[in-house]
């Protein structure tokens, strides 16, 4: 209920000075989160940039995916779980008590591990979040929907086929809808929890190469278990270990030439 | 240590299939796989033959009472005369009193079911407690919920409702037909919060979450993604409602039914003739049941037949939404 009473929360890249290139957007202050008496996240501290691509990399169970999930407030949908610490987001502490949640995620979007079409056609997938956030008129939605399937590789390939259901496309397919869906409601940052693991080489690579194309427009975070792939998409990468940061830096550096032995250990596969 | 070299099995010439055979044919007749599958044979037959035993039973003995005379007359006061008798009021007030439990019972059903599912912590005490009382409530003998009706339908509301409506004599506050489909609405609720509740569990929780993700509220997600999707669910809820409350007599026996009306039901504070309520009727105020006989039969071969109609209708629009989610948006 407290959800739909919240006042808005003010557009959240206008409030503060436009952004510059190394502008830090997202501010991850001392966070740390409780599921009831263990701690997954310890006091994590970390600042990513506007329209850049940053990897969460780590092992099994490190809280990679908890953090991410922190980002756009889906943890506070498990009974339980408590978060000490603030995350900024332009500026704007969102885990305040006045804001407004569902403003939030319209800002903040999210795709899945594994692809969650809705049952519906394709054409209504896209527009679901259009339709709630009050778009009406049939020939603004036509156009969002087709910028939409465009922005996601993906209009080629169902223009034909709106209509259709869109349980009927293939994985990497219902995957790039799935990008299309949250790209359609125009967020600022997309958060992708390991978007291709469940997808074949060649539907990866698809996505890779769109995730390359989305940056120019989105700051996008991506947790990932293919170190290949954070190696190969990502500006930036964060080391996670057992619920702590462990180093952030360039991927390059990460990958080449890390500050941490952990690190090290980690990318060169000596554990995980 | 045992190796296996490649191609240790092959057969060394197209002839030589023995090697293959030898390793992978069964050695003996399995005896008991063979008889526990026999078993499961044998016992769904027996139930189908049960069915089987009981419908022709019922189509041979009735068959000559049913005819379109009988289902489409109004009877006079004596039922036993094969002629004259009908049971149009029977299958009117059967099938009023059947589609008011259904208006009742299906939205009051979902709502607890979503709150259960989507709303209600799971641990709980009130969850607790609502959970076991749909349980016990599906336990209740039918003739408990007739009084129940009786003592609160009828004595409480019902009397209230007339002293409030300024009514000189019992309008409501006697048996009728909106009492009678309540108190079955009240006995038939746990089916449809059970059913319900299943359909909304096998529905993934990606989907929410995605919704969720997208800046939906949980009432949105739960309007637009969950109920949609959980729609075929409910239908078969109804569907167990309508079967289960079709035939029954004892809680409409204080609610509502009446031995004889001489008009068919034309209000809901009006009392109704049923089907199964005139089985028993002609089974035991009969003064001739040699003659009785074929209309006993005839009458219940007609409540058989309407029971199947109202399901069929229900299957029919649930195989339609189904075909409609699978389809397309």
């Amino acid at each position: 209920m407290a959800e739909i009473l919240t006042p808005k929360l003010a557009p959240l890249a206008t409030s503060v000075a436009p952004a510059k290139a190394g502008a830090p957007f997202i501010e991850i202050e001392n966070l740390s989160l409780f599921y009831g008496a263990s701690q997954a996240l310890k006091n994590i501290t970390l600042n990513l940039q506007e329209k850049v691509v940053t990897a969460f990399i780590g092992p099994s169970g490190c809280g990679k995916s908890t953090l991410l999930r922190c980002l756009n407030r889906m943890n506070d949908l498990i009974d339980n779980v408590r978060i000490d610490g603030a995350i900024k987001i332009g500026g704007h502490n969102i885990y305040d008590t006045n804001v407004d949640v569902i403003e939030l995620r319209k800002r903040v979007g999210m795709v899945f591990q594994k692809s969650n079409p809705f049952p519906k056609s394709i054409y209504e997938n896209v527009a679901y979040g259009l339709r709630l956030h009050g778009v009406k008129g049939k020939a603004e939605l036509d156009d969002v929907v087709e910028q939409s399937l465009r922005g996601a590789a993906l209009w080629d390939e169902v223009k034909d086929r709106l209509h259709a259901s869109a349980l009927g496309l293939s994985g990497g397919q219902q995957q790039r809808l799935c990008i299309a869906r949250a790209i359609a409601i125009k967020p600022e940052v997309i958060l992708m929890d390991e978007p291709a693991s469940a997808l074949d080489p060649i539907a990866t690579a698809r996505i890779e190469d769109l995730i390359l194309d989305l940056k120019k427009e989105f700051t996008i975070v991506i947790v990932t278990h293919n170190m290949q792939q954070a190696a190969r998409i990502s500006d930036q990468t964060a080391f996670f270990y057992i619920g702590e940061l462990v180093e952030f830096d360039t991927t390059t550096k990460i990958f080449t030439n890390p500050a941490q032995k952990r690190t090290e250990d980690y990318v060169s596969g000596r554990f995980g | 240590m045992n190796t296996v070299t490649p191609g240790q099995y092959l057969p060394e010439s197209s002839n030589d299939t023995t090697r293959i055979t030898r390793h992978f044919r069964a050695e003996k007749f399995d005896f008991w796989s063979f008889f526990f599958s026999g078993l499961t044979g044998l016992a769904t037959l027996f139930i189908v033959g049960i069915l089987a035993v009981i419908l022709l039973n019922i189509v041979i003995n009735g068959w000559s009472g049913f005819s379109w005379h009988f289902v489409s007359t109004i009877p006079k006061k004596d039922f036993f005369d094969v002629h004259t008798t009908g049971v149009l009021p029977m299958i009117v007030g059967t099938s009023i009193r059947v589609i008011v439990m259904t208006i009742f019972v299906i939205p009051v059903g979902v709502i607890t079911a979503i709150y259960l599912t989507e709303y209600a912590a799971n641990t709980s005490i009130i969850t607790r407690i609502i959970r076991a009382a749909v349980n016990n409530l599906a336990g209740v003998p039918s003739i408990v919920f007739g009084l129940f009706g009786l003592g609160f339908f009828i004595n409480f509301v019902g009397k209230n409702m007339d002293k409030l409506l300024h009514n000189t004599s019992a309008v409501w506050g006697q048996p009728a037909l909106i009492w009678a489909s309540l108190t079955l609405a009240v006995m038939t609720l746990p089916v449809v919060i059970v059913a319900t509740e299943e359909s909304l569990k096998a529905i993934p929780p990606g989907l929410r979450e995605a919704s969720l993700a997208l800046g939906a509220t949980k009432l949105e997600t739960i309007l637009k993604i969950v109920l949609p999707q959980a729609l075929p669910g409910i239908l078969t809820g109804g569907i167990l409602a309508v079967s289960r409350a079709a035939g029954e007599v004892a809680p409409i026996l204080f609610t509502g039914v009446a031995y004889y009306m001489a008009s068919l039901p034309g209000h809901l504070s009006d009392q109704f003739m049923d089907l199964g309520y005139h089985v028993f009727v002609l089974s035991t105020q009969s003064p001739n049941i040699e003659q009785t006989r074929p209309i006993l039969y005839a009458t219940v071969l007609t409540l058989l037949l309407l029971t199947f109609a109202l399901n069929i209708v229900a299957i029919l629009i649930r195989a339609r939404m189904r075909k409609k989610l699978r389809a397309l948006g």
